[in-house]
């Protein structure tokens, strides 16, 4: 319950904030909406002698919506984000995740840019960027670059953001067709035991284009590009959706917690995604 | 130790200010340094919402912000919303339908009730159980919670079209 003692800045900049991280290396942690880095720190399983707030930092708030193109800023809140219906009119399985995500008071704090630059694969935002093929633009001395979510993570708690950078926004296209967010757990709140999300594309009776990515069922999201594969040019029925969730089983890598052993977690993946995919045809 | 900063704090409406470690939790500040002991701690894992406060808008657990983080903030609690002479209207609910029983979940429960009858004045009873999830409580089985809640959107409701 007690975190250890840190020195505490509030960089009003990007700049600001980059030269603090160059500065302590290491030692430094920037903090968002504080809703995973607090309990850690609580259990002393993350020591930050240095803590950068960028809750002053106006250039990472916001949604831009740009004709097709959709820009979420880092701190962007679960909340904001679920509030914008815009957002909800043009990206729909976005606010369909959110609301799934933890609970009303955590998503008052938690950011989008935490969600997805924490690294762990509980988070249910990673998986939804790999399915909607975001674009993660990070911010260091050197200026910015941009990573595809699909290429981002390396292992639970590794992604290739370096220390020195921060993730400043999240970036797609407007997805087209049906979709759905679908998350087995044990409680509200609570990390998915398995989740799918898909997006899918229609056209005369067949899938034209399908996206699939898994949450929490290996030590990263788990874009799975041939369980998409294998539903597109069919009429998504039982075969089909045999197919995608056969494909999706090879791609993925649970490991057993208190949320179960391995084959109880690849069942619960098996069922998600067949209703997601289920959802997303019947919306597309 | 870090350096000790300095920490303004509107409470109920009363100004604060004092020098605090930035690691501080908010939750305890607030019990501990200004003697608003409603809001309570009841896990270390931010799930249960008995610290919950209402910081800027937002219903915020305040075991999960550090006192730094708060620096500036606007907050009301539990003791903000009523007195016992005049309850707010959910206090006064939540008596009346039983919504409680040892009392410890009840300061958090009933802040982030008012919030989120603030932004859904009309809840339908799975929109009230939703929208009170990150709150635990260990007595009531939440049913009389529930009737609480509506009872009081019922009453806020006839109250504000009698107004209008």
């Amino acid at each position: 319950m007690i975190p250890a003692a840190f020195d505490y800045y509030r960089p009003s900049d990007i700049a600001g904030a980059i030269a603090l991280l160059q500065e302590h290396g290491d030692d430094a942690r920037v903090i968002a909406g504080g809703h995973s880095l607090i309990p850690m720190m609580k259990l002393r399983m993350a020591e930050v002698p240095h803590l950068i707030d960028l809750q002053d930092i106006a250039s990472l708030k916001g949604i831009t919506i740009s004709g097709e193109r959709i820009t979420l800023g880092a701190m962007v809140t679960q909340h904001e984000l679920i509030d914008s219906a815009e957002l909800a009119a043009k990206a729909p399985i976005l606010r369909e995740a959110a609301l799934q995500i933890a609970d009303p008071q955590v998503r008052y704090m938690g950011t989008v840019g935490g969600n997805v630059a924490n690294g762990d694969p509980g988070n249910d935002m990673p998986g939804l960027m790999q399915c909607l093929d975001a674009d993660i633009t990070l911010t260091g001395p050197d200026g910015s670059r941009t990573v595809a979510a699909r290429d981002y993570y390396e292992a639970a708690y590794m992604t290739d953001r370096e220390d020195d950078e921060i993730l400043v926004t999240v970036s797609f296209d407007a997805p087209k067709g049906g979709y759905a967010y679908e998350k087995q757990k044990r409680k509200i709140g609570d990390y998915a035991t398995a989740a799918a999300a898909v997006q899918l594309v229609k056209e005369g009776g067949s899938v034209a284009s399908a996206s699939i990515a898994m949450t929490n069922l290996s030590d990263t999201p788990v874009w799975s590009e041939a369980a998409g594969a294998a539903l597109v040019g069919t009429a998504c029925d039982a075969d089909a959706v045999k197919s995608a969730v056969a494909a999706m089983l090879n791609d993925i890598d649970p490991t057993e917690d208190n949320r179960g052993p391995v084959a109880f977690k690849r069942h619960a993946a098996g069922i998600v995604l067949a209703r997601a995919i289920t959802r997303a045809w019947d919306r597309a | 130790m870090a350096d000790k900063m300095h920490i303004k704090l509107k409470v109920n409406g009363a100004d604060h200010e004092f020098l605090a470690e930035p690691r501080e939790l908010l939750i305890y500040a607030l019990r501990e340094r200004l003697g608003i002991t409603g809001p309570h701690v009841g896990c270390d894992t931010s799930h249960c919402g008995a610290c919950t406060v209402t910081i800027d808008g937002k219903s915020v657990k305040s075991c999960t912000m550090f006192v730094a983080q708060a620096n500036g903030a606007d907050i009301t609690t539990i003791e903000g919303l009523g007195s016992p002479d005049a309850l707010h209207v959910l206090q006064e609910k939540f008596r009346e339908h039983h919504g409680l029983q040892c009392g410890f979940c009840t300061p958090g429960m009933i802040t982030r009730a008012v919030k989120l009858l603030e932004e859904n004045p009309n809840p339908s009873e799975e929109e009230v159980r939703f929208g009170m999830a990150g709150n635990l409580c260990r007595c009531t089985g939440y049913q009389n919670i529930v009737k609480s809640i509506l009872a009081a959107a019922a009453e806020m409701n006839t109250v504000k079209e009698a107004a209008e």
